[in-house]
Protein backbone atom coordinates (compact mmCIF):
# COMPACT_ATOMS: atom_id res chain seq x y z
CA UNK A 1 0.00 0.00 0.00
CA UNK A 2 0.99 3.68 -0.94
CA UNK A 3 -0.26 6.83 1.53
CA UNK A 4 0.20 9.92 0.26
CA UNK A 5 0.20 13.15 2.73
CA UNK A 6 0.07 16.18 1.52
CA UNK A 7 2.86 16.62 -1.12
CA UNK A 8 3.71 19.91 -2.37
CA UNK A 9 6.17 19.98 -5.72
CA UNK A 10 7.43 23.10 -7.12
CA UNK A 11 9.89 23.51 -10.48
CA UNK A 12 11.16 27.38 -9.85
CA UNK A 13 8.13 29.18 -9.69
CA UNK A 14 5.48 26.64 -11.11
CA UNK A 15 4.11 25.25 -8.15
CA UNK A 16 3.04 21.61 -9.82
CA UNK A 17 2.10 19.53 -7.08
CA UNK A 18 -0.44 21.56 -4.26
CA UNK A 19 -1.00 19.38 -1.07
CA UNK A 20 -2.03 15.89 -2.56
CA UNK A 21 -3.27 13.36 -0.28
CA UNK A 22 -4.19 10.10 -1.28
CA UNK A 23 -4.24 6.10 -0.57
CA UNK A 24 -3.32 3.06 -3.11
CA UNK A 25 -4.44 -0.45 -1.86
CA UNK A 26 -2.49 -3.15 -2.29
CA UNK A 27 -3.86 -6.06 -5.34
CA UNK A 28 -6.02 -3.09 -7.19
CA UNK A 29 -5.44 -1.11 -10.11
CA UNK A 30 -5.45 2.55 -8.77
CA UNK A 31 -5.70 5.17 -12.07
CA UNK A 32 -4.47 8.91 -11.54
CA UNK A 33 -6.26 10.79 -14.63
CA UNK A 34 -6.18 14.60 -15.64
CA UNK A 35 -5.63 16.92 -18.28
CA UNK A 36 -2.11 17.05 -19.97
CA UNK A 37 0.26 19.57 -17.31
CA UNK A 38 -2.17 18.65 -14.37
CA UNK A 39 0.76 17.18 -12.20
CA UNK A 40 -0.12 13.55 -13.11
CA UNK A 41 3.46 12.63 -14.45
CA UNK A 42 5.34 14.68 -11.93
CA UNK A 43 2.93 13.02 -8.94
CA UNK A 44 4.16 9.88 -10.46
CA UNK A 45 7.81 10.31 -10.88
CA UNK A 46 7.59 11.45 -6.87
CA UNK A 47 6.42 8.28 -5.79
CA UNK A 48 9.07 6.78 -7.83
CA UNK A 49 11.63 8.77 -5.66
CA UNK A 50 13.14 10.59 -8.64
CA UNK A 51 11.73 13.43 -7.56
CA UNK A 52 11.72 14.74 -3.89
CA UNK A 53 8.47 16.39 -2.55
CA UNK A 54 9.12 19.61 -0.82
CA UNK A 55 6.51 19.10 1.30
CA UNK A 56 4.55 15.94 3.27
CA UNK A 57 5.18 12.49 3.03
CA UNK A 58 5.23 9.10 0.81
CA UNK A 59 4.69 5.88 2.90
CA UNK A 60 5.39 2.88 1.51
CA UNK A 61 3.80 -0.05 3.34
CA UNK A 62 3.55 2.38 6.16
CA UNK A 63 7.43 3.64 6.19
CA UNK A 64 7.85 6.92 5.20
CA UNK A 65 10.32 7.95 2.50
CA UNK A 66 12.01 10.68 3.63
CA UNK A 67 12.88 8.26 6.74
CA UNK A 68 14.48 5.81 4.79
CA UNK A 69 18.29 5.00 4.77
CA UNK A 70 20.38 4.77 1.62
CA UNK A 71 20.44 1.26 1.48
CA UNK A 72 16.42 1.14 2.25
CA UNK A 73 16.10 3.06 -0.63
CA UNK A 74 17.94 0.64 -3.19
CA UNK A 75 15.87 -2.04 -1.60
CA UNK A 76 12.29 -0.23 -2.20
CA UNK A 77 13.76 0.90 -5.47
CA UNK A 78 14.10 -2.70 -6.35
CA UNK A 79 10.48 -3.77 -5.03
CA UNK A 80 9.12 -1.14 -7.57
CA UNK A 81 8.63 -2.06 -11.04
CA UNK A 82 7.98 0.77 -13.95
CA UNK A 83 6.07 0.54 -17.35
CA UNK A 84 7.04 3.98 -19.25
CA UNK A 85 5.43 5.78 -21.75
CA UNK A 86 7.76 4.91 -24.22
CA UNK A 87 8.45 1.07 -22.68
CA UNK A 88 12.39 2.97 -22.47
CA UNK A 89 13.49 -0.73 -23.49
CA UNK A 90 17.49 -0.73 -23.86
CA UNK A 91 17.40 -1.06 -27.78
CA UNK A 92 21.14 -2.13 -27.55
CA UNK A 93 19.82 -5.42 -26.33
CA UNK A 94 17.37 -8.50 -26.96
CA UNK A 95 13.99 -8.89 -25.47
CA UNK A 96 15.28 -11.88 -23.30
CA UNK A 97 18.23 -9.41 -22.18
CA UNK A 98 16.32 -6.29 -21.59
CA UNK A 99 13.74 -8.95 -19.42
CA UNK A 100 17.04 -10.48 -17.43
CA UNK A 101 18.92 -7.31 -16.96
CA UNK A 102 17.26 -6.20 -13.39
CA UNK A 103 18.37 -10.21 -12.33
CA UNK A 104 21.87 -9.98 -13.94
CA UNK A 105 21.63 -6.83 -11.65
CA UNK A 106 20.84 -7.60 -8.21
CA UNK A 107 20.07 -11.15 -7.98
CA UNK A 108 22.74 -14.16 -7.79
CA UNK A 109 20.95 -16.28 -10.16
CA UNK A 110 22.67 -18.41 -12.48
CA UNK A 111 22.16 -17.53 -16.66
CA UNK A 112 20.15 -20.64 -16.78
CA UNK A 113 17.69 -19.81 -13.90
CA UNK A 114 17.59 -15.82 -15.24
CA UNK A 115 16.75 -17.20 -18.75
CA UNK A 116 14.01 -19.48 -17.37
CA UNK A 117 12.46 -16.47 -15.37
CA UNK A 118 12.60 -14.28 -18.11
CA UNK A 119 10.33 -17.02 -20.23
CA UNK A 120 8.31 -17.04 -17.41
CA UNK A 121 7.52 -13.70 -17.59
CA UNK A 122 7.26 -13.22 -21.39
CA UNK A 123 4.82 -16.60 -21.12
CA UNK A 124 2.73 -14.23 -18.74
CA UNK A 125 2.68 -11.42 -21.00
CA UNK A 126 1.75 -13.43 -23.54
CA UNK A 127 4.71 -12.90 -25.92
CA UNK A 128 6.33 -16.22 -26.79
CA UNK A 129 9.09 -16.56 -29.48
CA UNK A 130 10.39 -13.03 -29.77
CA UNK A 131 12.81 -13.47 -27.18
CA UNK A 132 16.20 -13.29 -29.96
CA UNK A 133 14.49 -9.82 -31.62
CA UNK A 134 15.48 -6.43 -30.55
CA UNK A 135 13.02 -3.72 -29.25
CA UNK A 136 13.12 -1.73 -32.82
CA UNK A 137 12.28 -5.48 -34.76
CA UNK A 138 8.73 -5.63 -33.08
CA UNK A 139 5.54 -3.61 -32.53
CA UNK A 140 4.33 -1.23 -30.21
CA UNK A 141 2.26 -3.20 -28.28
CA UNK A 142 4.88 -5.93 -28.08
CA UNK A 143 7.20 -3.91 -26.57
CA UNK A 144 4.96 -2.41 -23.90
CA UNK A 145 4.88 -6.54 -22.96
CA UNK A 146 8.27 -7.15 -22.44
CA UNK A 147 8.30 -3.78 -20.88
CA UNK A 148 5.06 -5.15 -18.65
CA UNK A 149 7.40 -8.37 -18.21
CA UNK A 150 10.76 -6.37 -17.43
CA UNK A 151 8.17 -4.56 -14.44
CA UNK A 152 7.49 -8.34 -13.34
CA UNK A 153 10.56 -10.40 -13.59
CA UNK A 154 11.73 -9.21 -9.93
CA UNK A 155 8.47 -9.63 -8.36
CA UNK A 156 7.63 -5.97 -7.13
CA UNK A 157 5.56 -4.87 -4.61
CA UNK A 158 4.51 -1.44 -6.66
CA UNK A 159 3.85 -1.29 -9.82
CA UNK A 160 3.88 1.72 -11.88
CA UNK A 161 2.53 2.44 -15.38
CA UNK A 162 3.05 5.61 -17.46
CA UNK A 163 0.23 6.09 -20.10
CA UNK A 164 0.82 2.41 -21.05
CA UNK A 165 -1.81 2.80 -23.54
CA UNK A 166 -0.68 5.75 -25.64
CA UNK A 167 0.52 4.96 -29.41
CA UNK A 168 -1.64 1.66 -29.14
CA UNK A 169 -4.59 0.69 -30.92
CA UNK A 170 -7.99 0.25 -29.17
CA UNK A 171 -7.69 -3.61 -28.95
CA UNK A 172 -4.04 -4.13 -27.94
CA UNK A 173 -4.73 -1.00 -25.55
CA UNK A 174 -7.73 -3.25 -23.78
CA UNK A 175 -5.49 -6.29 -23.70
CA UNK A 176 -2.73 -4.40 -21.89
CA UNK A 177 -5.33 -2.69 -19.48
CA UNK A 178 -6.50 -6.49 -19.09
CA UNK A 179 -3.15 -7.57 -18.54
CA UNK A 180 -2.00 -4.94 -16.21
CA UNK A 181 -5.35 -5.73 -14.18
CA UNK A 182 -4.74 -9.49 -13.86
CA UNK A 183 -0.94 -9.22 -12.63
CA UNK A 184 -2.35 -6.75 -10.20
CA UNK A 185 -4.32 -9.71 -8.93
CA UNK A 186 -2.04 -12.01 -9.63
CA UNK A 187 1.19 -11.17 -7.44
CA UNK A 188 -0.93 -8.67 -5.09
CA UNK A 189 0.59 -5.64 -6.22
CA UNK A 190 0.14 -2.07 -5.84
CA UNK A 191 -0.04 -0.91 -9.19
CA UNK A 192 -1.01 2.81 -10.37
CA UNK A 193 -1.47 3.74 -13.51
CA UNK A 194 -1.36 7.24 -15.45
CA UNK A 195 -4.09 7.67 -18.38
CA UNK A 196 -5.64 9.35 -20.58
CA UNK A 197 -7.22 6.62 -22.17
CA UNK A 198 -10.96 6.71 -20.86
CA UNK A 199 -11.50 3.26 -21.78
CA UNK A 200 -8.89 2.01 -18.94
CA UNK A 201 -11.01 4.56 -16.11
CA UNK A 202 -13.91 2.48 -17.34
CA UNK A 203 -12.59 -1.00 -17.17
CA UNK A 204 -10.22 -1.19 -14.93
CA UNK A 205 -10.31 2.24 -12.63
CA UNK A 206 -10.92 0.09 -9.02
CA UNK A 207 -9.37 3.51 -7.93
CA UNK A 208 -9.46 6.64 -9.67
CA UNK A 209 -7.76 9.85 -8.00
CA UNK A 210 -8.34 13.22 -10.39
CA UNK A 211 -5.60 16.00 -10.93
CA UNK A 212 -6.16 19.21 -11.72
CA UNK A 213 -3.95 22.09 -12.04
CA UNK A 214 -1.68 20.27 -9.07
CA UNK A 215 -5.28 19.72 -6.54
CA UNK A 216 -6.91 16.09 -6.17
CA UNK A 217 -9.92 17.15 -7.01
CA UNK A 218 -11.55 14.13 -7.15
CA UNK A 219 -11.34 10.23 -6.27
CA UNK A 220 -13.51 7.58 -6.48
CA UNK A 221 -13.77 3.89 -8.52
CA UNK A 222 -15.20 3.29 -11.95
CA UNK A 223 -19.01 2.84 -10.94
CA UNK A 224 -18.42 6.22 -8.93
CA UNK A 225 -17.17 8.19 -11.51
CA UNK A 226 -20.45 7.66 -13.87
CA UNK A 227 -22.60 9.01 -10.81
CA UNK A 228 -20.16 12.06 -9.82
CA UNK A 229 -21.49 16.04 -10.03
CA UNK A 230 -18.08 17.29 -9.96
CA UNK A 231 -17.69 19.69 -12.85
CA UNK A 232 -14.27 19.23 -13.52
CA UNK A 233 -14.74 15.34 -13.95
CA UNK A 234 -17.40 15.33 -15.89
CA UNK A 235 -16.29 17.67 -18.47
CA UNK A 236 -12.55 16.05 -18.67
CA UNK A 237 -14.19 12.29 -18.44
CA UNK A 238 -17.11 12.66 -20.48
CA UNK A 239 -15.91 15.45 -23.53
CA UNK A 240 -16.87 13.56 -26.11
CA UNK A 241 -20.35 12.05 -26.77
CA UNK A 242 -19.82 8.88 -26.82
CA UNK A 243 -19.27 8.82 -23.29
CA UNK A 244 -22.05 11.05 -22.29
CA UNK A 245 -24.74 8.92 -23.67
CA UNK A 246 -22.50 5.76 -21.75
CA UNK A 247 -23.30 7.37 -18.93
CA UNK A 248 -26.35 8.40 -19.52
CA UNK A 249 -27.41 4.99 -20.40
CA UNK A 250 -25.43 3.93 -17.25
CA UNK A 251 -27.56 6.21 -14.98
CA UNK A 252 -30.99 5.09 -16.46
CA UNK A 253 -29.89 1.91 -16.16
CA UNK A 254 -28.83 1.93 -12.57
CA UNK A 255 -32.80 3.93 -11.79
CA UNK B 1 26.82 32.55 -14.77
CA UNK B 2 25.38 29.78 -16.94
CA UNK B 3 28.98 28.62 -17.86
CA UNK B 4 29.67 28.57 -13.71
CA UNK B 5 26.68 26.01 -13.20
CA UNK B 6 27.79 23.78 -15.62
CA UNK B 7 31.11 23.33 -14.48
CA UNK B 8 29.75 22.81 -11.24
CA UNK B 9 27.64 20.28 -12.35
CA UNK B 10 30.20 18.71 -14.56
CA UNK B 11 31.90 18.17 -11.05
CA UNK B 12 29.04 17.21 -9.51
CA UNK B 13 28.65 14.48 -11.95
CA UNK B 14 32.13 13.48 -11.68
CA UNK B 15 31.95 12.31 -7.64
CA UNK B 16 28.46 11.03 -8.51
CA UNK B 17 30.27 8.89 -11.05
CA UNK B 18 31.74 6.72 -8.21
CA UNK B 19 29.24 6.08 -5.92
CA UNK B 20 26.80 3.29 -5.90
CA UNK B 21 28.80 0.65 -8.40
CA UNK B 22 27.22 -1.70 -10.63
CA UNK B 23 27.98 -5.15 -10.47
CA UNK B 24 31.45 -6.32 -11.07
CA UNK B 25 30.04 -9.01 -13.77
CA UNK B 26 27.59 -6.31 -15.59
CA UNK B 27 30.45 -3.92 -16.20
CA UNK B 28 33.25 -6.14 -16.78
CA UNK B 29 30.35 -6.88 -20.27
CA UNK B 30 29.92 -2.68 -20.22
CA UNK B 31 33.81 -2.03 -20.48
CA UNK B 32 34.43 -4.58 -23.24
CA UNK B 33 32.13 -3.18 -25.32
CA UNK B 34 33.19 0.11 -24.46
CA UNK B 35 36.51 -1.05 -25.37
CA UNK B 36 35.28 -2.27 -29.18
CA UNK B 37 33.15 1.04 -29.77
CA UNK B 38 35.39 3.71 -28.39
CA UNK B 39 38.89 1.99 -29.29
CA UNK B 40 38.96 -0.40 -31.70
CA UNK B 41 36.13 1.47 -33.50
CA UNK B 42 38.54 4.42 -33.68
CA UNK B 43 41.56 2.53 -34.49
CA UNK B 44 40.64 3.19 -38.69
CA UNK B 45 40.14 7.04 -38.71
CA UNK B 46 43.10 7.02 -36.43
CA UNK B 47 45.51 5.18 -38.56
CA UNK B 48 45.01 6.69 -41.73
CA UNK B 49 44.32 10.34 -40.76
CA UNK B 50 47.96 9.77 -38.66
CA UNK B 51 50.45 8.49 -42.02
CA UNK B 52 48.66 10.91 -43.98
CA UNK B 53 49.16 14.14 -41.96
CA UNK B 54 52.79 12.26 -40.85
CA UNK B 55 53.81 12.65 -44.68
CA UNK B 56 52.42 16.05 -45.16
CA UNK B 57 54.29 17.17 -41.60
CA UNK B 58 58.05 15.47 -43.68
CA UNK B 59 57.05 17.38 -47.26
CA UNK B 60 56.11 21.00 -45.74
CA UNK B 61 59.46 20.66 -43.45
CA UNK B 62 61.35 19.74 -46.42
CA UNK B 63 59.78 22.17 -48.68
CA UNK B 64 60.50 25.30 -45.76
CA UNK B 65 64.44 23.61 -45.95
CA UNK B 66 65.70 26.39 -48.49
CA UNK B 67 68.85 27.16 -46.30
CA UNK B 68 72.16 24.51 -47.67
CA UNK B 69 73.31 25.08 -44.24
CA UNK B 70 70.10 23.18 -42.69
CA UNK B 71 71.58 19.91 -42.26
CA UNK B 72 68.87 17.41 -43.83
CA UNK B 73 68.40 15.23 -41.03
CA UNK B 74 65.73 17.91 -39.96
CA UNK B 75 62.83 16.80 -41.77
CA UNK B 76 62.98 13.33 -39.87
CA UNK B 77 63.45 15.30 -36.55
CA UNK B 78 60.88 18.13 -37.21
CA UNK B 79 58.48 14.93 -37.95
CA UNK B 80 59.38 13.23 -34.83
CA UNK B 81 58.85 16.63 -32.36
CA UNK B 82 55.47 17.61 -34.51
CA UNK B 83 53.92 14.03 -33.97
CA UNK B 84 55.10 12.87 -30.84
CA UNK B 85 54.61 16.18 -28.80
CA UNK B 86 51.33 17.76 -30.42
CA UNK B 87 50.02 15.75 -33.27
CA UNK B 88 49.15 12.23 -31.91
CA UNK B 89 48.67 13.48 -28.46
CA UNK B 90 46.54 16.65 -29.02
CA UNK B 91 45.20 16.89 -32.82
CA UNK B 92 44.51 12.71 -32.92
CA UNK B 93 42.67 13.94 -29.57
CA UNK B 94 40.09 16.74 -31.49
CA UNK B 95 39.54 14.20 -34.18
CA UNK B 96 38.32 11.98 -31.46
CA UNK B 97 36.43 14.59 -30.02
CA UNK B 98 34.36 14.68 -32.95
CA UNK B 99 34.07 10.89 -33.30
CA UNK B 100 34.33 9.17 -29.91
CA UNK B 101 32.75 12.21 -28.16
CA UNK B 102 29.33 12.93 -30.58
CA UNK B 103 28.70 9.11 -30.53
CA UNK B 104 28.90 8.99 -26.44
CA UNK B 105 26.49 12.22 -26.58
CA UNK B 106 24.30 11.02 -29.55
CA UNK B 107 24.35 7.51 -27.05
CA UNK B 108 23.49 9.03 -23.44
CA UNK B 109 21.48 11.64 -25.04
CA UNK B 110 18.84 9.08 -26.59
CA UNK B 111 18.65 7.10 -24.08
CA UNK B 112 18.29 10.20 -21.91
CA UNK B 113 15.37 11.06 -24.50
CA UNK B 114 14.15 7.65 -24.37
CA UNK B 115 13.59 7.64 -21.26
CA UNK B 116 16.46 4.51 -20.89
CA UNK B 117 17.95 6.68 -17.85
CA UNK B 118 14.61 6.67 -16.21
CA UNK B 119 14.44 2.89 -16.51
CA UNK B 120 17.79 2.64 -14.79
CA UNK B 121 17.37 4.94 -11.85
CA UNK B 122 13.77 3.34 -11.05
CA UNK B 123 15.66 0.07 -11.04
CA UNK B 124 18.11 1.25 -8.47
CA UNK B 125 20.83 1.31 -10.98
CA UNK B 126 23.11 4.63 -10.58
CA UNK B 127 22.85 5.48 -14.55
CA UNK B 128 26.40 7.44 -14.18
CA UNK B 129 28.27 4.67 -13.11
CA UNK B 130 26.40 2.21 -15.73
CA UNK B 131 26.93 4.46 -18.36
CA UNK B 132 30.10 6.60 -18.28
CA UNK B 133 32.19 4.32 -15.53
CA UNK B 134 33.11 2.04 -18.21
CA UNK B 135 33.94 4.79 -20.69
CA UNK B 136 36.45 6.23 -18.81
CA UNK B 137 37.77 2.75 -17.90
CA UNK B 138 37.94 1.59 -22.07
CA UNK B 139 39.22 5.40 -22.57
CA UNK B 140 42.16 4.66 -20.35
CA UNK B 141 43.33 2.15 -23.52
CA UNK B 142 43.22 5.63 -25.71
CA UNK B 143 47.27 5.93 -25.15
CA UNK B 144 47.63 2.67 -27.39
CA UNK B 145 45.71 4.22 -29.91
CA UNK B 146 48.27 7.36 -29.86
CA UNK B 147 51.46 4.66 -29.95
CA UNK B 148 49.84 3.50 -33.29
CA UNK B 149 49.42 7.40 -34.23
CA UNK B 150 52.84 8.18 -33.57
CA UNK B 151 54.25 5.44 -35.13
CA UNK B 152 52.09 6.03 -38.45
CA UNK B 153 52.78 9.02 -38.58
CA UNK B 154 56.42 8.76 -38.04
CA UNK B 155 56.46 6.31 -40.90
CA UNK B 156 54.18 8.28 -43.46
CA UNK B 157 56.92 10.80 -42.56
CA UNK B 158 59.44 8.59 -43.34
CA UNK B 159 57.83 7.27 -46.45
CA UNK B 160 57.07 10.38 -47.78
CA UNK B 161 60.21 12.09 -47.57
CA UNK B 162 61.78 9.13 -49.10
CA UNK B 163 59.26 8.70 -51.89
CA UNK B 164 59.16 12.05 -52.85
CA UNK B 165 62.81 12.29 -52.95
CA UNK B 166 63.21 15.32 -50.17
CA UNK B 167 65.34 13.41 -47.71
CA UNK B 168 67.84 9.99 -47.78
CA UNK B 169 66.78 7.50 -45.74
CA UNK B 170 69.90 7.54 -43.71
CA UNK B 171 69.20 11.20 -43.26
CA UNK B 172 65.64 11.14 -42.07
CA UNK B 173 66.65 8.40 -39.77
CA UNK B 174 69.22 10.07 -37.97
CA UNK B 175 67.06 13.16 -37.27
CA UNK B 176 64.50 10.87 -35.56
CA UNK B 177 67.20 9.70 -33.12
CA UNK B 178 69.39 13.11 -33.05
CA UNK B 179 68.49 15.45 -29.58
CA UNK B 180 66.01 12.74 -28.62
CA UNK B 181 64.88 13.49 -24.75
CA UNK B 182 62.74 10.16 -22.99
CA UNK B 183 60.85 12.79 -21.22
CA UNK B 184 58.74 14.01 -24.30
CA UNK B 185 57.61 10.67 -24.07
CA UNK B 186 56.58 10.86 -20.67
CA UNK B 187 54.88 14.50 -21.36
CA UNK B 188 53.03 12.91 -24.20
CA UNK B 189 50.76 10.15 -22.16
CA UNK B 190 50.48 12.20 -19.57
CA UNK B 191 48.40 14.53 -21.62
CA UNK B 192 46.85 11.22 -23.58
CA UNK B 193 45.41 10.07 -20.14
CA UNK B 194 44.17 13.26 -19.17
CA UNK B 195 42.52 13.72 -22.72
CA UNK B 196 41.11 10.34 -22.58
CA UNK B 197 39.20 11.65 -19.65
CA UNK B 198 37.69 14.48 -20.79
CA UNK B 199 37.04 12.52 -23.77
CA UNK B 200 34.87 10.32 -21.76
CA UNK B 201 33.49 12.96 -19.43
CA UNK B 202 32.71 15.78 -21.23
CA UNK B 203 30.40 14.43 -23.81
CA UNK B 204 28.99 12.02 -21.33
CA UNK B 205 27.74 15.43 -19.20
CA UNK B 206 26.22 16.69 -22.55
CA UNK B 207 24.19 13.68 -23.01
CA UNK B 208 23.20 12.64 -19.44
CA UNK B 209 21.80 16.57 -18.76
CA UNK B 210 20.16 17.61 -22.18
CA UNK B 211 16.39 17.81 -22.66
CA UNK B 212 14.34 17.79 -25.15
CA UNK B 213 13.87 15.41 -28.25
CA UNK B 214 15.77 13.92 -31.24
CA UNK B 215 16.78 17.17 -32.43
CA UNK B 216 18.34 18.38 -29.15
CA UNK B 217 20.38 15.15 -29.12
CA UNK B 218 21.91 16.47 -32.41
CA UNK B 219 22.12 20.30 -30.65
CA UNK B 220 24.18 18.61 -27.91
CA UNK B 221 26.60 16.00 -30.02
CA UNK B 222 27.50 19.52 -31.57
CA UNK B 223 27.79 21.42 -27.93
CA UNK B 224 29.90 18.14 -26.60
CA UNK B 225 32.28 18.56 -29.67
CA UNK B 226 32.96 22.27 -29.19
CA UNK B 227 33.34 22.43 -25.63
CA UNK B 228 35.89 18.63 -25.50
CA UNK B 229 37.84 20.31 -27.75
CA UNK B 230 37.98 23.63 -26.13
CA UNK B 231 38.75 21.64 -22.82
CA UNK B 232 41.69 19.87 -24.65
CA UNK B 233 43.43 22.61 -26.11
CA UNK B 234 43.39 24.84 -22.58
CA UNK B 235 44.52 21.82 -20.88
CA UNK B 236 46.91 21.18 -23.15
CA UNK B 237 48.23 24.67 -22.75
CA UNK B 238 48.23 23.95 -19.24
CA UNK B 239 50.08 20.58 -19.09
CA UNK B 240 52.69 22.01 -21.23
CA UNK B 241 52.96 24.99 -19.35
CA UNK B 242 53.45 22.66 -16.38
CA UNK B 243 55.86 19.74 -17.82
CA UNK B 244 58.04 21.46 -20.41
CA UNK B 245 58.26 25.22 -19.80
Amino acid sequence: MIQVENIHKTFGENHVLKGITTSFEQSKTNLVIGQSGSGKTVFLKCMLGLFTPEEGEIYYSGQAYSEMDRDQRIDLRRDMGMVFQGSALFDSMTVEENVTFPMEMFSKKSKEEMRDRANVALERVNLVNANDRYPSEISGGMQKRVAIARAIVMNPKYLFCDEPNSGLDPRTAILIDNLIQEITDEFNITTVINTHDMNSVMEIGEKIVFLKDGYLTWEGTNKEIFKTDNEAVTNFVYSSELFKKVRKMYLEDSH
Amino acid sequence: MQYLRQIGAYFLMLGNIFRKTTKWSALRKLIFKEIDDLIIGSLGIVCFISFFVGGVISIQTALNIDNPLIPKYLVGFATRQSVILEFAPTLISIIMAGKVGSFITSSIGTMRVTEQIDALEVMGINPLNYLVLPKIIAMMLYPFIIIISMFLGILGGWMASIYGGFSSSADFVEGLQIDFIPFHMTYAFIKTVVFAFVLATVPSFHGYYMKGGALEVGKASTTAFVWTSVVIIVLNYIITQLLLA
